[in-house]
């Protein structure tokens, strides 16, 4: 009798060790945009040292509420917050890839990469302005090419969006009525359009209304394979979307200057930058309540940064500069435990 | 002895008797706890936005997530809109489908007749969404609307409701869809209402030489209004909380729209689309809003109805 006890005690005692020591699991809530990747990640880490991660694609929004109130060990957004806003909500932040936002349209005898347009232009479009495909600003960006007399059909997303906040701050950027009646946020009130709900939806419009533009990340434009644009760059030069003009985008930007790598990297300098750019970011709490969670957390994209670069660059993604990925490093230093010693050594 | 095992079986009996009465009231009664629960949640997640607009919520058609101005005219209107198309498309239509059952249709087609209606109403309506995103908006975007846009957008008074680019989504579209998606409620409900009436006053009024629609209109009717009504009601009630297959086809645009084939917003719709990203007090706030609006709708709807049953309960019996 006191032999079985003992054995129950002992087995229970090592199974809640083992429990404990093998198969850690991550939670982590947010974005979209990057789910793709993280789910990949995660299979192939889990292949490799048996730990879950846990990634539920609700949206950026919904990533920050979960990780304010703790429920998660880590938050996804492609908005960055604001250094003030981190420091106000105990978090610190950092990026994990790069992608792109690509004008697509649907226009009669029109290829992908055929047509070009400026930011400027972009933005009178999504503002109603400019409401023919045959408009002279339009044609006179396209010499040669056969516009047709159609109405313009806006499509733009219908739910609050990373992708919505990158395109919006471009065109804010590059537009001053823009940025004084419209603004940039992941969702903003917009004066034309219909509205699609995620990036398929606005593909799905886009591939089904004659005459209409949307904006859509990269690789569903690839996927789907709908007709993107040119975009003028902040260098004045025409370029087409692909991981060459992203990378370039990322190359010219300073993260070690950014606090809180709060970095939005549209409209960037140099002549093969794509304008649409943009990072996606994990947010984690500086002080941790369970720091062995936050540890495995920290494991898992230091493992991603060190071998997930190929799966990144299959899926249409940019990985992050190795400079880059120093810097972030260094930076999980400020995450510490209860007591205040740093997790990450 | 035999005395004393009797009443102590009775007094179990008893016992169990009002144990069991204790459960089912406290069973019906978490019924009204949890209309009530939800009631107040909704007050209290709403507060920051009441507070802050006012009545001015319910007057604005403002929807501005940047600088925060929230209003709820046009997803109101868009509710109520696409729900009015709906039963204007699926009010006929479904009783047409009732009258056949009950009274011409052959009895060897009345089963699977029957059966297919309501294997209709149990389709999730995501699948209508779907129907209609993929299979109707391009076919009605590509022939029909281009025809009405050229032929009916100039008509004078009525002109204005069928402008716009003929995209194939839009208000219009979300009513045709929510048509489909209550007749099956609407035609079940009125077909069973419909085979209560006593055959023996169908067939005497058959017998004084009425046709099918006099019997209908002057027997089956006046016998089935409430029944009738009630399954109307049920319908609009469908329609009026419908989220997905709306949010599908409905072009989820919080712009005034003036035509119907313009992208509009229902209560639904925007909840289903915004919830998740909304960040900022007051635009959740707002959102929960809306949803305490739409339960506020539904309750009305539904106490009109229960007060027009009541009304025609009153003049039964009278000649009309």
């Amino acid at each position: 009798m006191k032999h079985t006890t003992r054995l129950v005690a002992t087995l229970a005692f090592s199974g809640f060790v083992a429990g404990h020591a093998f198969a850690a699991d991550i939670t982590g809530a947010g974005a979209t945009f990057p789910y793709p990747l993280y789910a990949k990640w995660a299979e192939a880490y889990k292949a490799k040292t048996n730990n879950n991660m846990n990634y539920q694609s609700i949206g950026s929004g919904g990533g920050i509420k979960q990780i304010q109130s703790k429920t998660v060990d880590f938050g996804a957004s492609d908005m960055p917050l604001k250094p003030e806003e981190l420091d106000k909500a105990g978090l610190t932040q950092f990026p994990t890839v790069i992608g792109g936002v690509v004008p697509v349209v649907n226009v009669q005898g029109i290829a992908a990469g055929q047509m070009k347009l400026t930011g400027p232009l972009l933005a009178d479009i999504y503002m109603g302005k400019v409401a023919n495909w045959n408009d002279a600003a339009i044609a006179k960006l396209n010499p040669g090419v056969k516009l047709p007399d159609q109405k313009i059909t806006v499509v733009r997303r219908s739910d609050g969006s990373g992708t919505t906040f990158i395109f919006t701050n471009y065109l804010s950027k590059v537009s001053p009525e823009w940025n004084s009646t419209i603004g940039a946020n992941s969702a903003v009130k917009w004066t034309v359009g219909v509205g699609g709900k995620g990036n398929e939806g606005v593909a799905n419009y886009v591939t089904r209304i004659k005459g209409a533009i949307g904006y859509v990340e990269y690789a569903y434009a690839k996927q789907n394979k709908i007709a993107h644009t040119q975009m003028q760059n902040a260098s004045g030069a025409y370029v087409n979307p692909d991981d060459s003009t992203f990378k370039a985008a990322a190359a010219n930007a300073d993260w070690a200057k950014a606090p809180g790598f709060y970095l939005i990297l549209t409209n960037q300098q140099g002549k093969d930058s794509w304008p649409l750019s943009g990072a996606t970011f994990i947010l984690m709490h500086k002080k941790q309540d369970k720091p062995a969670q936050g540890q495995e957390a920290l494991k898992f994209f230091d493992w991603a940064y060190s071998n997930g670069d190929a799966t990144a660059n299959q899926l249409d993604y940019v990985p992050m500069p190795a400079n880059v990925k120093t810097t972030i490093r260094n930076s999980w230093k400020q995450i510490t435990d209860a007591s205040g010693a740093p997790i990450w050594k | 002895m035999e005395n004393n095992q009797y009443s102590a079986h009775l007094k179990r009996q008893m016992l169990l008797d009002s144990v069991f009465r204790v459960a089912t009231r406290f069973f019906a009664f978490l019924v009204l706890a949890m209309l009530i629960g939800i009631l107040i949640s909704l007050l209290i997640g709403a507060m920051p936005s009441i507070r802050h607009f006012g009545w001015g919520f319910l007057t604005s058609s403002e929807w501005d997530p940047v600088t925060e101005q929230f209003g709820a005219v046009v997803p109101i209107f868009g509710t109520l809109i696409t729900s009015f198309i709906a039963l204007l498309i699926g009010v006929p239509i479904s009783f047409g489908i009732a009258i056949f059952l009950t009274e011409l249709c052959p009895p060897m087609l009345k089963r699977p007749l029957g059966i297919a209606v309501e294997l209709l109403a149990g389709i999730p309506s995501i699948i209508y969404g779907m129907w209609g995103l993929f299979v109707f908006a391009p076919l009605f975007g590509e022939h029909v609307q281009p025809w009405i846009l050229e032929n009916m957008g100039d008509l004078p008074l009525v002109g204005f409701l069928f402008q716009g680019a003929p995209m194939g989504i839009g208000i219009f579209t979300a009513g045709l869809i929510l048509a489909i998606m209550v007749i099956p409620f609407i035609a079940s409900v009125m077909r069973d209402v419909f085979e209560v009436v006593p055959p023996m006053l169908k067939e005497s009024a058959y017998g004084l030489g009425g046709t099918t629609w006099e019997v209908v209109r002057y027997v089956v009717l006046p016998y089935t209004k409430t029944g009738v009504v009630g399954g109307i009601m049920l319908g609009l009630g469908r329609a009026l909380g419908e989220t997905m297959a709306v949010t599908f086809v409905i072009g989820n645009s919080s712009i005034f729209a003036t035509g119907l084939f313009e992208a509009g917003n229902s209560i639904a719709s925007t909840l289903a689309n915004e919830f998740a990203e909304a960040n900022g007090e007051l635009y959740l706030s707002s959102l929960i809003q809306l949803g305490l609006i739409l339960f506020f709708i539904t309750f009305v709807v539904l106490s009109c109805s229960k007060l027009l049953l009541l009304q025609l309960k009153k003049q039964e019996g009278r000649s009309s």
